[in-house]
Order: C-alpha cells, then structure tokens, then sequence
C-alpha cells in the first residue's frame, strides 16, 4: 500500500470565539443586563442574525491551510506553541470536529487518545471501566476480553480492578486510562500529550509501549510540549505556528528550529507593541531575556556560572505593591522551583508608573544540565490579582563542562537529577589503607 | 464514490473529512457498527443510577407507585374521576408505566450531550448514540414498573385480552415517541441552555395533556379524539390500558395517528440532531 495514510489539503478551521466582555459597569447596568439581554438575545435569534446562544461575533482561524501527507508506518510529531492548533488539526483527524476548509482524507482506522482516560466513570470499578472506555475508544467486546489482562497488568492495579476507581490515586486512574489506551489496535493513532502521566517510571514505560507502535508500522500522529521525547520517537516533526504549518522535516532540524528561532523559545523575548503585550490595565510585560554573568543575553550558560533572568515591565496605574516572579522548568516539564522578587529596597512599596527591570540571579552550581524552560508571571498584592503569566517565554541550555570542578567531578557519563549542586565531600581513611591509582568513569550512574 | 463517510477499499476504510453544509444523511449504518458501544453507554447508565442511594433499584418503581397513590386519593377519590370502569389504581398505574419511561428517558436523554461534554471533545463516536443510550437505559425501570403493573392486575383480579399481543408494538411506539422528542431536545441543548430549564416544565404539561390522570373517552367526538392522539403518548396511553385492562375503548384510530405523529418526530428529530451535530464539539 503505498497512498498516504493521512492526505490534508488546506485543512482551515475557523471557532467563533466569545464578544470580548465590556468594561465593568455599575451594578445596576448588571442586573438590568440580566434582563434585558435575554429578549435582545431572542431577537437576534429569531432574525437569523445568531445562531447561537454565545452571540457569536468574533472569528478567529484556528487553522489555516495546512498541507501535508503521513505515509502508513510513519511516527510523526507535531510541535508548535500553545494555541499553534495542534489540538485543533488532531480533533479535525479524529473526526471530531470538521474543518471549515479543505479536506483530509484518512486511510485506515483511526484512533485516538486525545486524553486518556476520556469517559471514565468514578462510581465504576476499574474491570467496568475497562470495559466502558474500550468501548468508546473504538474496541471490539471481545477485542477487549483478549487483552484485558494484558491491560491490567500494565496498568499495575491486579489488586483493586473490582474496586470503584473513585478510591484510586490519580496515579492508578491515569495509568489504568493509559493501558485501555495503548492497548488499542488501529493503523492510524493520533496521541495528545499521552506523557503526562503517571511517575517518571511509567512514563518510561508508556514511551517504550509507543514505540512498539511505531515499530509494528502503524502510523502515529504524536502531539508533545516535551522535546526529547519527540525526537526520540518521530523522525519526522511538523512544527505549527499560529494555525499554520512552518517547518516540515527531520526530527532534530525541526525541533531546533523551533526551539532557536522565534517560533519557539528563546534567550530573549520582548513585545514592541504594548497594546499586544501580556498584562492589562495595570501592568504590562515588554521583555523578558536571559543573561550570563557578563551581561549578555545568551541562550547557553556554563553549569558553573550564575544566570540572570531579568524581566521588563511597565506599571501603568500608580499604587500598587508587585511581585514579580519566575516560574523556571526542566525539559521534562518539571517544576524546578518558582522565584519572586524579594529585592528589599521594593518589598511591600507602591510603584509609580514607570519601566521597571527586575532580574532574579540564580546561582551557579544548581541547575542540571539541559534545557531550561522560564515561565515569567506578575502579580499585584492587595488585592491578590495575577496582571500576566506567560509559560515557556524564554529558555536556555545549561552546559556541563568535562574541567573537572562542576559537581560531575571527574565523571564523564551521564548524571540523573533535576539539580546539579556543588556538594562538598569529604573523604577519610581509616588507617591501613594503601594508596591506589585513581580511576575515571564512564557510562550511567 | 460517497463523500463524507467510510468507504471500504480492500477492507481498508478510506474517511474523507469535509466541511459539510446543511441536512445530511443519518449515516445509520455508522451507528450500527458502534452498537456495542450504545450497549456500553446504556449500561453504564444503569449501573450507576442507583448507586449510593438506598432503595437502589426500587426507586423504578417508587415513582409511578406513589404517583399512582397521589393520583388515587386526589382525582379518584375526592374529584371522582372516572376511569372507565376500572379501578382507579390501575387505571392510572397502566398509563403511570409508560409516562414514566417517556418522561425520565427525555428528561435524562436532553442533557445527555450537555453532560458529556468532554466526551463530545475528545472521541468520535456516532452522536446520536448519547440519547439512544439514555432513552435505551430507561427500558430496564420501565420493565421493573411493568411486573409491579402485572402483580397489580393479578390483586385487582384482571385478565388481559388478546389484544396484549399488541404491547410490544405499543411499546414501540412510546421508544419512538421518546427517541423522537430526545434528539430535538438533546440537540438544541448544545446550544441553547435554556432548554434545560424548559424540559422539566414541557414534561410537567405535557402530563397533563395525556389522558394519565383521566380517560381520553372525556373527548366525546371521534374526530376531536383522533386530533387529541397527536400527542403520541395519547396513543400509548390507550393502547396500553386497552390491551392490559380490556378497557372498552377501542383506541385503534388513536394509535394510529400516534403512530404517525411519533415517526414524524423520530425523522425530522434525527435529522434535525445530524444537521446540529458539527458544532456539537465546538459550542458544547
């Protein structure tokens, strides 16, 4: 067979996206709203002019013109930002919801785990539920019989299966919802984000069940915020931006593209336009960049050096007492630690409205090495108000050296941990020890 | 080739994924090849209706029974209604059973889509499964109401006619009837919350526009009679009673406009639900 699994012409999908809210007004405007707009909303109904209770008024194209062709046994990654439309071009493939443009067409049975555990029942027991979530997945009664152990053995919950899963852990649940999942046999399998489940050792395990699926020649469509992972699996990345398709290729070209150039992420981002920037009102983000102890923006930081994460904001509104922070993150999208300004010469002070440039210098000799991810977020005390939080709005790659005086030492393999300090160690002996020739490793520790 | 469905190629279904405008096919051979799932949904429906309560199963029949009590003492005994020559606890009863499918399967058949929304999100499955499955569900409180209804019979001392052989396709009739006034509601309920708080108010007159509490043979004129029987639960109602009771009304032109009445919402409902269905997932 050799036609195209998938087959997307100028897929378009346009959502109508709710009447921005007006200024908040007086309370009596609010209760008269409450009933007057039903009879302005009934009117326009009637005309014609809505046809749907949101009134709908603004449109946005959440996908635009996207082509391209998946051959059967390819595993293919779709990358892109938040709101690039990944999910959207995946609900469109699963047929759930159709395009407004365009066409795809799909050859083989498709199947598609858009979020696991989708229809599971908290009053049903994990056999029940098995069976249930089978079913809606798209599998066969007896389809289900054949594997169920299968699938209870690797969801690891033998014990509890006549167990209603409200008593599970969110852990058992998930992993139950991603054995039904991994289990289903279609030649086309179109995954969202799977891998956020469970501990970092049933993530590992959920990876290799993937990869069988890929090597087995069935074709996987494979959406996922977390890069190492993508290459790993996909030798083929499409990258999505803004509803469109960007860059189509090589895993690794790809994916660096997106995280290089300003698609994805970077040392340094700032917003020209203030009207277009996070924030409101109040306060507004124009930049957010990374700097290396000398000062420059870098998108490269040696272990054993401080880095800067340094955020620009305007405060448009006198009065208000800020707290600035930054929310900072591995590559497997673990939460390192959040960090707030603590700079006593601002704490519990009200700005006057002006640019501020607050930078949070975080020390050498504690990130891992790899790819960090920042996430910049301001909010104002009194009350309690968070103005802008924007995820991933800068990275950088920490780089361990071979010198010998970072906290690998004299190790030359690879060195688990989502830290990396400096610890001091100290060594004795304890008499009648001889002194031996020192040894360099290798491999895993 | 057909467009906008699968198509078997060498057993590979081929899918063409198009924007679609205005009525379209009902695809039922799509809904057939879920089946299993529609099984699944019905029974899941099942299961968990009762659990944490501690009557369990019997709150079936608690509802028709004590109606049937509240309708006894308030139009048998004090307004006299009357209840052509049967006792008035059966009378009402026979007619409470099939209200009760009708009623509970279009009040939980309207927000079936509403209240699973993120399952609407995140698979396919053909749609018009959702209320199928919650009206199919309601079928196993209709049984459990029937045999309390026979039991009834059987202390009351009446013997039904020939003419039961009819019940299953009376049966049928209150399934259509329902199915048919499900898809509309459930369907407009996607986009229209507002339904929600209707449906309970429309069932609440509707009860009253069904010769439950009362006999249809108040409408003295044939002619006005038969009219009275688009209502398609009129229909029911009156054939239920005519082949359990022996209820001398002879209801034939009566079901038959039911009939008609009922494959008219069940066609137009099934279409008009299709025809909503694409934005289902996008405004639910």
């Amino acid at each position: 067979m050799s036609e195209a699994s998938i087959a997307v012409e100028n897929l378009g999908k346009q959502f109508y996206i709710g009447k921005l809210q007006p200024k908040y007004r007086t309370l009596r405007d609010q209760i008269g709203d409450v009933f007057l707009a039903p009879f302005r909303r009934a009117g326009k109904v009637l005309r014609g002019a809505a046809n749907s209770a949101a009134e709908l008024d603004e449109l946005i194209w959440a996908l635009r013109d996207v082509s391209f062709e998946v051959r059967p046994g390819e595993v293919v990654g779709l990358i892109g930002r938040n709101g690039a439309g990944k999910s959207t071009l995946l609900k469109i493939l699963a047929r759930i919801t159709e395009p407004t443009t365009g066409r795809a067409v799909i050859r083989g049975r498709v199947g598609s785990l858009l979020e696991v555990g989708t229809g599971f029942h908290a009053e049903l027991t994990g056999r029940e539920n098995i069976y249930l979530n089978g079913a809606i997945l798209g599998m066969k009664r007896a389809e289900i019989d054949r594997k169920f152990d299968e699938i209870v053995a690797f969801a690891e919950v033998e014990k509890f299966i006549d167990t209603p899963i409200k008593h599970y852990s969110s852990g058992m649940t998930m992993r139950l919802a991603f054995a039904v999942a991994g289990h289903l046999e279609p030649e086309i399998l179109i995954i969202d984000e799977v891998l956020a489940v469970g501990d970092m050792r049933f993530q590992r395990k959920c990876l290799n069940k993937m990869q069988d699926i890929g090597e087995q020649g069935r074709t996987v469509l494979f959406v996922s915020h977390n890069m190492p992972a993508v290459t790993r699996m996909c030798k083929r990345v499409i990258l999505l931006h803004e509803g469109r398709l960007v860059c189509d290729g090589p895993a690794h070209k790809v994916v660096s593209a997106y995280m290089n150039d300003g698609l994805g992420t970077t040392a340094e981002r700032y917003w020209p336009d203030p009207e277009k920037a996070p924030g409101g009102e109040i306060v507004r983000l124009r930049a957010v960049r990374v700097r290396a102890a000398d000062g420059s923006v870098t998108g490269a930081v040696d272990i054993r050096q401080p880095v800067g994460l340094e955020m620009e904001y305007e405060v448009l509104k006198p009065g208000y007492i800020l707290l600035p922070h930054h929310m900072v993150y591995n590559e497997e999208g673990v939460q390192l630690f959040t960090t707030v300004d603590r700079d006593p010469a601002w704490r519990g002070r009200r700005r006057l409205p002006g640019r501020y440039v607050s930078t949070a210098w975080i020390p050498g000799n504690l990130l891992a090495e790899g790819m960090v991810f920042v996430g910049s977020a301001l909010t104002t005390l009194e009350p309690r108000i968070h103005q802008f939080l924007v995820r991933d709005v800068v990275a950088f790659q920490v780089i361990d050296s071979l010198d010998g005086d970072s906290a690998r030492g004299d190790w030359g393999g690879n060195l688990r941990g989502v830290v990396r300090p400096l610890i001091d160690w100290e060594t004795h002996a304890e008499g009648g020890v001889t002194e031996e020739r020192s040894c360099v490793g290798g491999g895993r520790m | 080739m057909q467009k906008n469905g699968d198509v078997v190629l060498d057993d590979v279904p081929v899918l063409y994924l198009e924007p679609t405008k205005g009525w379209v096919s009902l695809r039922l051979q799509d809904l057939w090849r879920y089946r299993e799932l529609l099984y699944f949904l019905a029974w899941r429906d099942i299961k968990i209706r009762y659990k944490q309560t501690i009557l369990g199963g019997l709150w079936a029949i608690a509802q028709p029974l004590l109606t049937m009590v509240v309708f006894t003492l308030f139009f048998g005994r004090l307004a006299k209604m009357p209840s052509d020559g049967i006792p008035y606890p059966i009378f009402s009863y026979a007619a409470l059973v099939p209200w009760a499918f009708f009623s509970g399967g279009v009040t939980k058949a309207s927000n079936s889509l509403v209240g699973s929304a993120n399952l609407l999100k995140k698979v396919y499955f053909p749609r018009l499964a959702m209320p199928i499955a919650a009206v199919v569900a309601g079928l196993v409180d209709f049984i459990l109401a029937f045999i309390v209804l026979l039991l009834l019979m059987l202390y009351f001392g009446i013997v039904p006619t020939i003419n039961v052989i009819w019940l299953p396709l009376l049966v049928l009739l209150a399934f259509a009837s329902c199915l048919g006034i499900s898809f509309w509601f459930a369907a407009m309920n996607v986009q229209f919350r507002d339904v929600r708080h209707t449906v309970p108010f429309i069932i609440q007159t509707w009860m009253f526009a069904t010769p439950v509490a009362y006999p249809s043979s108040l409408i003295q004129d044939e002619f006005w009679r038969a009219v009275y029987a688009l209502n398609p639960m009129v229909g029911v109602v009156e054939g239920f009673r005519w082949a359990l009771l022996g209820v001398d009304t002879a209801p034939g032109a009566q079901i038959l406009v039911s009939g008609v009445a009922a494959l008219t919402l069940l066609v137009s409902g099934a279409f008009y639900f299709r025809r909503m269905e694409r934005v289902f997932a996008d405004v639910v």
